[in-house]
């Protein structure tokens, strides 16, 4: 078992004609993800690397039994893609577009509450499942399959994490990006509860970062429910108050979101709080023995 | 983005947000001349991208005309100090004159992206002209939240309960949820991220006014507000940063002695951690993408290297699907160009790293080459030295 993806998931790619769409598909396909179809509005009938492209995602889903969309259009259009989605009922949605605007994002959360889509990202890597299925942007040959759950904000310091595990022979059941922006789909908490239920994943390493709560919450959540060891990370220590660190979402705003306060939530959870990111790997390894 | 006091009256007025009557100057004399135009007693306001002005000496009330020039001379021109501004200011290059006002209550109104619940929030409070950051610390009970729909917009009900929440008397309340109304539609309209209004004032003779006003914008949606883009004040920003904007990297200036550049905004703040848990501080952030290129890297060199703090460049670049060979080209090829007088440390990861390097080590360049980001800050801790 994996969380999320797996074997059975049937991936619809939105944007697959544009240049990203186009390479991460053939990535995907060479990793063994079973991509099914491909959406790009007005090219309908061709196809990209024999797989059929649609003009609408509920055509592809109705023709090809996809049960999960990988979303490579550029920002002004990535909300409007996600939305035709979920209006397609699909189950699942990763939305790799970093840049979309926060209003855009806000009426997507609301449309999306009551439905059953779950959504990853904005602004994110994608979800892997070591040997199964890779949704996303992230390289495949650092994962290794295995029972260490990954949940991050981030998308290469997640790679640098999954490298390190991979290095000490842990592998990993899935890996998932929520994404850098102050508005994701899915969160520590929806990531962290997946993990606890599924019996496969023993453990989960939690990267953060500063700016907003969802650590805090997380870090609730873990102290209430959590059955298994938690390894954390957040990066921004050194990060000045006031200013965006790159991600939309890394903001120290009215003393908010430090890392030091995400820090403390964490450690007075029992979460294991690795002290520098090159520890990440060992801090899994101690916890796991 | 951020703008100007003024600016954000500007907009919020052209939405319908009542605003005193005034205009920006830049010289003395345009001063006088705003000042005249408005008759009486006139305020004058530096107008930098920082708060806590008033305290600074940045806010003065001038008895006339004649005393706005004054007062506008004095301002214009000189270093304010705010702690929002830290030590070394901000110049003052505009000021606001406006209409003096005969106030009798001071409050707060303020609007931000809620990112818990996914909502815009409109919040208020009695406690105007105080930091709203303070009065969330001391007194939590005192800020009222209104969560907005996305669906339906900010409701008149949603008006009327803060306005009576804030005590307003009931002859005002119909002005207050006009206000309030038109202040959501400001919001939403231009993408703005953040507006506050501190103090939003009621005066003896019963009107509602912004007297302060500070509007953020979301930067994701600047792509459709041409009007707000031409607002930017390049014064206001960091000479390097404004130059590694324009190359379309994401750099932030630090104070510390190590520079470094990273691929990928979360890698990137680790590797400042990494630095100071080392031993050593970090000159900034330097995010040059997730596909780091030749051109990035070489443009990100020149711009850590202008900054004269930097004592070594720590490279950390996890190339993902990326090839390490094609980096550790852009590398030895952007520090050729730049003749790189300081130590570089290198740390590559991705496929080819051998090959990658092995074109380090055969460059005739002075990288030292480190295996793993432990190994990679250590070793730039130890070239450029401690703090």
């Amino acid at each position: 078992m994996a969380i999320l993806v797996d074997e059975n998931t049937r991936l619809l790619v939105q944007g697959i004609t544009g240049r990203e769409g186009a390479f991460h598909t053939q990535q995907a396909v060479a990793y063994g993800t079973k991509v099914v179809a491909g959406v790009t509005p007005g090219k309908g009938g061709t196809s990209v690397e024999g797989i059929p492209v649609f003009n609408t995602v509920r055509e592809a889903r109705e023709k090809t039994g996809a049960n999960a969309s990988v979303i490579f259009v550029p920002p002004a259009f990535a909300a409007d893609a996600i939305l035709e989605a979920a209006d397609a009922g699909m189950p699942l949605v990763v939305a790799i577009t970093e840049g979309i605007p926060t209003i855009d994002m806000i009426r997507v959360a609301a449309f999306l509450r009551g439905r059953t889509t779950r959504l990853i990202g904005p602004n994110c890597p994608g979800i892997i499942s070591p040997g199964k299925c890779k949704i996303g942007i992230m390289p495949g040959r650092i994962h290794k399959p295995g029972h260490v759950g990954v949940v991050s904000r981030s998308g290469t310091l997640t790679y640098e994490a999954v490298g390190q595990l991979t290095a000490l022979g842990i592998g990993q059941s899935t890996c998932i990006g929520i994404g850098g922006d102050p508005i994701i789909g899915t969160n520590f908490v929806d990531a962290l509860r997946l993990f606890n239920d599924d019996p496969e994943t023993h453990g989960v390493v939690m990267i953060g970062e500063i700016g907003g709560t969802a650590e805090e919450e997380a870090a609730a959540y873990i102290k209430a429910n959590m059955k298994k060891p938690v390894v954390g990370f957040i990066a921004g220590r050194t990060a000045p108050p006031g200013r965006r660190m790159g991600h939309a979402g890394a903001i120290i705003s009215g003393g908010k979101g430090t890392a030091k306060d995400k820090i403390a939530s964490l450690l007075a959870a029992g979460v294991a709080v690795a002290e520098s990111p090159a520890l990440i790997g060992e801090t899994m390894k101690k916890v796991m023995n | 983005m951020k703008i100007h006091e003024y600016q954000a009256k500007q907009i919020l007025s052209k939405f319908g947000v009542t605003t005193p009557r005034g205009d920006v100057a830049y010289t003395p004399e345009e001063a006088r001349g705003v000042a005249e135009k408005l008759g009486g007693t006139v305020v004058v306001k530096a107008q930098i991208h920082a708060g806590g002005r008033g305290k600074a000496g940045g806010v003065k009330i001038a008895k006339d005309a004649k005393d706005a020039e004054r007062l506008a001379n004095e301002m214009l021109g000189k270093t304010l100090i705010t702690p929002q501004t830290g030590p070394e200011g901000r110049v003052v290059r505009r000021v606001l004159i406006e209409e003096g006002l005969d106030i009798a209550r001071e409050l707060y109104l303020g609007m931000v992206i809620d990112r818990a619940t996914a909502r815009p929030v409109m919040m208020a409070s009695s406690e105007g002209g105080v930091e709203i950051e303070i009065v969330a610390a001391e007194h939590p009970e005192k800020i009222l939240k209104e969560f907005i729909d996305p669906a339906v917009g900010f409701q008149a009900f949603q008006a009327r309960k803060l306005a009576f929440g804030l005590g307003l008397d009931a002859s005002l309340v119909n002005e207050a949820t006009r206000f309030l109304s038109m202040l959501y539609r400001a919001f939403e309209a231009t993408d703005a991220s953040l507006a506050e209004i501190n103090p939003l004032v009621v005066t003896r003779d019963g009107r509602i006014l912004a007297l302060d006003a500070k509007m953020n914008f979301d930067d994701n949606a600047l792509y459709r507000h041409k009007d707000i883009r031409e607002l930017r004040d390049l014064d206001e920003e960091d000479p390097l940063e404004v130059k590694a904007s324009n190359y379309n990297l994401n750099y932030i200036r630090l104070e510390g002695s190590v520079g470094c550049m990273v691929n990928g905004a979360g890698l990137a703040m680790a590797t400042m951690d990494l630095i100071q848990h080392a031993g050593g501080s970090p000159a900034n952030f330097l995010d040059v993408g997730g596909g780091a290129n030749e051109e990035q890297v070489r443009r990100g060199f020149e711009i850590i290297l202008s900054d004269p703090h930097v004592r070594g460049v720590l490279v950390n670049i996890f190339g993902g699907i990326m090839r390490c060979d094609i980096v550790a080209n852009g590398v030895v090829a952007a520090a050729r160009s730049l003749a790189v007088k300081v130590p570089v440390v290198v740390r590559l990861e991705g496929t080819n790293v051998e090959l990658g390097q092995q074109i380090l080590r055969e460059s005739g360049l002075d990288f030292t080459v480190a295996n793993g980001m432990k190994d990679a800050a250590e070793k730039i801790v130890t070239l450029a030295g401690r703090n």
